[in-house]
């Protein structure tokens, strides 16, 4: 029996499932097919900690909005204060890197405190979806049961604006929010170092798995540094989804998914259609 | 008697209460095998302070043991606070490539780490706290694998920070009435060893209040 321990929510090292799509979609919906040579500018909203802008990794923000609590009150704020802890800026950076031509905007829901932050993360989450960004990355979550009613309906408001909303999975065995639901794309680790390289997951609630380990990521201050986390391969699929929407804009979210599966590393046409 | 279940909890409180050490004592052995296994130079747990919204070390191993218990910063800043609030864990490498970072970092523990893995401590819906292992050894890989025994040693780690709040919350409460505190420290005392003849007392005592019949 086996000592080492299964990751609960990323991909066990060394054990790659397959899944199927029928062989005809194989053929026609190809990772060449769906980012190749692709260009454009699409809407990619980070929401998280803050982005430093013009960070050499990162590059201009189209927009930089902060979520903020003023006596008792959420608003929203222009932010004047940027990233406060790295993470928001690690995940932009990632998001750069896989699509260099989109427009990036930052939602500052981190920072003011742990107490009340998943209200914080509601209000910044909805704000993104409501400017109708295509692609949304939320490299966090909340494990209040109270707030899951409300970020369902955000997800399924997104799914049908058309906006994707890309979401780390837990790297524990607990039940969080709002990647477990069906309308948004949920990510775990792989521990392979190919950026492009993703893997569909037989076994859902997590549906994708992307680089996450050892990742070289942007850092405040114009540098960089080395993550492993989830967080850090929810950006890869966001920035994967970016090229796809770059090339296909007229895609939808369940139809992403269906790209996304087919053009999945570990995708085999059905036994019936193989050579 | 509707004394007899407020009486029976003070005293379990009372009990709860007196366990606070040993609890301690269960937060220090999580953080020294944490580091013992991943090689570290240091490894912590943070309990996050609701009322303060701080993040407080509550057991440390290794570097800065003698000094950091106790030691508060704000809950939103940091490596550990940024996987309090996301509620996810992750590891960051080449941290003295951050000026910002070591910089603060020196200031609050004096140490400034290369490398840090920190994982939230999540216990029911809450989090609790962080549990972060410093400078883990660098002659083994740190993959899922890795980041997963930490995730376990976190699952302990949050049942433990969750009995301290229970043994502190359960001695405020005994702290407010005086009544309850003094049931409270006798059946600790009963605890201690063999104490027949004070339970007999007790009991005595307990009819003649009419608390129950002989």
């Amino acid at each position: 029996m086996s000592v080492r321990p299964v990751p609960a929510w990323s991909l066990a090292p060394g054990e790659t499932p397959t899944v199927e799509a029928p062989g005809s979609w194989r053929a026609a919906i190809s990772k060449e097919w769906a980012i190749g040579g692709s260009r454009g500018a699409v809407d990619v909203c980070v929401v998280d900690s803050g982005v430093e802008a013009n960070h050499p990794l990162v590059g201009p923000l189209a927009s930089a909005s902060a979520v903020v609590r003023e006596d008792e009150e959420i608003r929203l704020v222009d932010d004047e204060v940027g990233d406060v802890c790295g993470h928001g800026t690690a995940c932009a950076g990632i998001i750069r890197l896989l699509a260099p031509d989109c427009r990036l905007h930052s939602v500052r829901v981190l920072g003011a405190g742990a107490k009340g932050a998943g209200e914080l993360i509601l209000a910044g989450l909805r704000h993104a979806v409501e400017a109708g960004h295509r692609v949304i990355n939320l490299s966090l979550s909340t494990t209040k049961q109270r707030f899951a009613e409300e970020l369902h309906e955000l997800a399924d408001m997104a799914y049908f604006n058309r906006t994707v909303l890309v979401a780390s999975a837990h790297n524990l065995p607990v039940s969080s929010y709002p990647w477990r639901f069906s309308s948004v794309i949920s990510v775990g680790s792989h521990e392979d170092s190919e950026p492009l390289t993703w893997y569909a997951n037989p076994s859902p609630p997590v549906e994708l798995f992307a680089r996450g380990v050892d990742v070289e990521v942007a850092w405040p201050g114009g540098g960089k540094l080395r993550c492993t986390g989830n967080s850090f391969a929810a950006p890869h699929i966001a920035g994967i989804v970016a090229l796809v929407l770059a090339k296909h804009p007229e895609l939808t979210p369940y139809q992403l998914k269906s790209v996304l599966h087919a053009t999945a590393s570990n995708t085999l046409a059905a036994p019936e259609e193989r050579e | 008697m509707s004394d007899e279940p407020t009486a029976r909890e003070a005293a379990a409180a009372g009990l709860l209460g007196g366990d606070e050490a040993t609890t301690r004592e269960l937060l220090q052995s999580i953080v020294d095998v944490a580091r013992t296994i991943f090689g570290a130079q240091a490894a912590s747990i943070f309990l996050l302070d609701e009322e303060t919204d701080e993040l407080v070390f509550e057991a440390v191993s290794g570097r800065g043991e003698d000094i950091l218990i106790g030691t508060r910063f704000p809950s939103s800043t940091g490596i550990a606070g940024f996987a309090l609030v996301t509620r996810q864990p992750l590891v960051v490498d080449d941290l003295t490539d951050d000026p910002r970072f070591a910089r603060d970092r020196a200031r609050t523990t004096g140490y400034v780490p290369e490398a840090i893995v920190a994982t939230p401590l999540l216990h029911d819906e809450r989090a609790l706290g962080v549990l972060s292992v410093l400078d883990r050894a660098t002659d083994r890989p740190f993959g899922l694998a890795e980041l997963e025994l930490l995730s376990r040693f976190s699952t302990q780690a949050a049942i433990a920070l969750d009995l301290l709040l229970h043994a502190r919350t359960a001695r405020a409460a005994l702290a407010g009435d005086r009544d309850a505190a003094l049931v409270g420290r006798l059946a600790a005392l009963l605890q201690d060893e063999d104490k027949a003849a004070g339970r007999a007392l007790l009991e005595a005592l307990e009819q003649l209040l009419g608390g129950r019949k002989a």
